[in-house]
């Protein structure tokens, strides 16, 4: 089962039963000194971010800042179009008659915003991406998106050494631990 | 568990029913669901179903093929009543849209988990809805294929669209609600599209789920984004969905015209939305969860609390007829006191009657709570109420317009076989897109329930 060519090795991965095993697992290998490790589940579980010691992510101020440029965009387009690209007197209202704006302003900081959220979101996710190494493991592609939880301990870890990750996931109670290949 | 709800062994909570019925794990909620997108076959029951929309999809693009040869004037529309069917038509088409978003946006806020098996066909009924809604106003402009003069692009004549007018927002407000809808509901499917992905069998299917899915693979720092972004949007869908259906009560409410001019009509045109909404995801669901046994999962838990939330959003509307009345008599102004008397006595008052009955008498039933737990009374009431809110907008648009300042502009307005077979049209469009949707992606989010499987073994602990 052990092949020696470590170039072309992704990580290690564990499979485990439930989300409990899993935030643990997460959590021991954090503490066992692993920092390029990664879990799969199903779902998104409670809990599991902080025992992977994730930090806050971008995403809120990717939104923010579409948000922002969505509404003051719109909100000075409008007012550049009426100020002074082609300014017409009504009835002599003002030219920046800024209230009958404001729902034009609303929804474009909203359509900012969502299309930042998700967009940032994807990008930051690094999606599209069509393959992945893990997607060579017949048991992930069969379980990760249906009912099991997987850990896997990449070899860009310094600390990576292919005997004592598969060691380190026994002790956790993976089960089917097997060795991940880029091909 | 979470907070306002009273403890698991209380004798309150035991009497209503669960979201979940008992005895589903990871695999079998996933099984289940898959299993009517992947392998259930396709039965005679869904190909007469579809057959029939396919049919009424068929006139619409007769009835429409037709309006674009000869114009406008085929329907039933005339001067002072230049809105009729279509007008009628966009607002309860839109209203529909809106439960879909409540159910998945502020229900979410709220952390109620029950909304958690309905939440993907109601955002896939307000895609469908809001498309509906969509061909009306660019169909009624006459010149469709010059709708785009809507839109702010630099032209060669150097002039804006017209920003101060409510049919310019509704252009920004109902297209913003399209692409945010379209965005909730497809971030919501990644997750799911994998497990199809994951799952399909055949190489076409793999593909295709597998572009859509993009390489998903439940890693948990994608999820721990993804959780930020579906909450970010769910926090921008909540203001979004009560602005759209405030936008378009401004296209009445801006006009000076006696019963549109009137401050109460963007709330009670929101709840009004909500109302018809819920109505039809009741429509839906009943026949959905029976046709494919999904039971357990829709439970009459859900049906109930949709039942309630159209008992409180039908007293809203209620409360706005009653204000709108009220307020008509007691400013005095003596155009808005002769629409109530032409409410009530004029050439349309069957309608307005109808209206009453559809939408305030018969709702009341569901305080009774026998009448709440039967799926066949609900699925009736729900298609009442559905009827009720097009009659609305129908007292709204045509007994106003009708009815305006001066005698010599009154006029009568009466539907073609054209306004019928566009709004039966839009009917058969609306089911077939759902009929589509329940046979290629899931109809409930997997993920989701999953998460609802975790939860519910977490409280039986």
């Amino acid at each position: 089962m052990i092949h020696e060519h470590r170039s072309h090795m992704y990580g290690v991965l564990g499979e485990f039963d439930t989300e409990h095993e899993l935030i643990h697992a997460s959590a021991a290998a954090r503490e066992a000194g692993y920092r390029q490790f990664e879990a799969y589940a199903p779902f998104p579980i409670e809990g599991l971010s902080e025992a992977m010691g994730l930090k806050r992510n971008k995403v809120p101020l990717i939104t923010l800042i579409g948000g922002l440029c969505g509404g003051l965009g719109g909100f000075f387009f409008q007012y550049w179009c009426n100020v002074y690209s082609y300014p017409i007197n009504i009835a002599g209202r003002p030219l920046n008659s800024w209230p009958a704006f404001i729902p034009v302003t609303f929804e474009l900081t909203v359509l900012g915003a969502s299309l930042s959220a998700v967009f940032g979101m994807l990008a930051l996710n690094g999606l599209p991406q069509p393959h992945h190494p893990l997607f060579n493991v017949e048991r992930f592609t069969k379980h990760a998106t249906a009912d099991k939880f997987f850990l896997c301990i990449e070899a860009s870890d310094k600390k990576f050494d292919l005997a004592e990750a598969a060691r380190f996931l026994q002790s956790v109670h993976a089960h089917h631990v097997s060795e991940v290949h880029d091909d | 568990m979470s907070v306002g709800q009273p403890p698991l062994n209380s004798p309150e909570i035991r009497r209503l029913s669960p979201v979940l019925e008992p005895g589903h794990t990871y695999a079998t909620v996933t099984d289940k669901i898959a299993a009517i997108v992947l392998t259930r076959p396709v039965s005679l029951g869904w190909l007469a179903g579809f057959g029939l929309c396919f049919t009424f999809v068929m006139i619409l693009n007769v009835a429409v093929a037709w309006l674009i040869i000869k114009g406008v004037g085929i329907w039933g529309i005339n001067i002072p009543i230049g809105w009729g069917f279509a007008i009628v038509n966009f607002v309860w088409w839109i209203g529909i849209g809106h439960a879909g978003t409540l159910i998945s946006a502020i229900l979410f806020l709220l952390n109620q988990k029950w909304r958690t098996s309905i939440n993907r066909f109601a955002e896939a009924m307000t895609l469908f809805a809001v498309a509906c809604a969509g061909l009306f106003p660019l169909i009624h402009t006459g010149r469709p294929w010059m709708a785009y003069y809507m839109f702010p692009y630099p032209s060669t004549m150097g002039i804006w669209p017209q920003f101060r007018s409510p049919l310019i927002w509704d252009v920004f407000a109902v297209s913003t609600y399209g692409t945010v809808s379209l965005l909730f509901w497809f971030v919501g499917l990644i997750p799911d599209l994998a497990t199809l992905r994951d799952r399909a069998i055949g190489k076409p299917k793999q593909i295709i789920y597998g572009m859509l899915a993009m390489g998903w693979r439940g890693s948990a720092r994608h999820w721990h984004r993804y959780q930020s972004a579906y909450l970010l949007l769910a926090g921008l869908a909540t203001p979004l969905v009560l602005s759209v259906h405030t936008v378009v009560s401004f296209d009445f409410s801006v006009a000076i015209v006696p019963g549109w001019h009137t401050t109460i009509f963007p709330p009670y045109f929101v709840a009004g939305a909500i109302y018809s909404g819920f109505a039809m995801v009741l429509t839906i669901a009943i026949p959905l969860r029976k046709a494919y046994d999904l039971q357990d999962f829709i439970t009459m838990r859900h049906l109930e609390n949709m039942a309630k939330v159209m008992l409180a959003t039908g007293l809203i509307v209620a409360y706005g007829y009653f204000f709108e009345f009220f307020l008509s008599l007691y400013s005095g102004n003596k155009f808005d006191v002769f629409l109530v008397q032409q409410r009530l006595h004029g050439p349309y008052n069957h309608f307005y009657f109808a209206l009453i009955l559809c939408n305030i008498l018969t709702p009341q039933l569901l305080w009774i709570e026998k009448v709440r737990t039967n799926v066949a009374m609900l699925f009736v009431m729900s298609l009442v109420i559905n009827l009720g809110m097009w009659l609305e907008r129908f007292v709204i648009v045509v007994i106003s317009l009708t009815r305006d300042f001066m005698p010599s502009a009154w006029g009568r307005y009466s539907a073609t076989i054209w306004d019928y077979a566009t709004l039966a049209g839009t009917l058969g469009l609306f089911t077939m897109l759902l009929f589509l949707f329940v046979r290629v992606l899931p109809a409930i989010s997997i993920a989701e329930m999953r998460e609802l499987v975790a939860e519910t073994s977490e409280e039986q602990k």
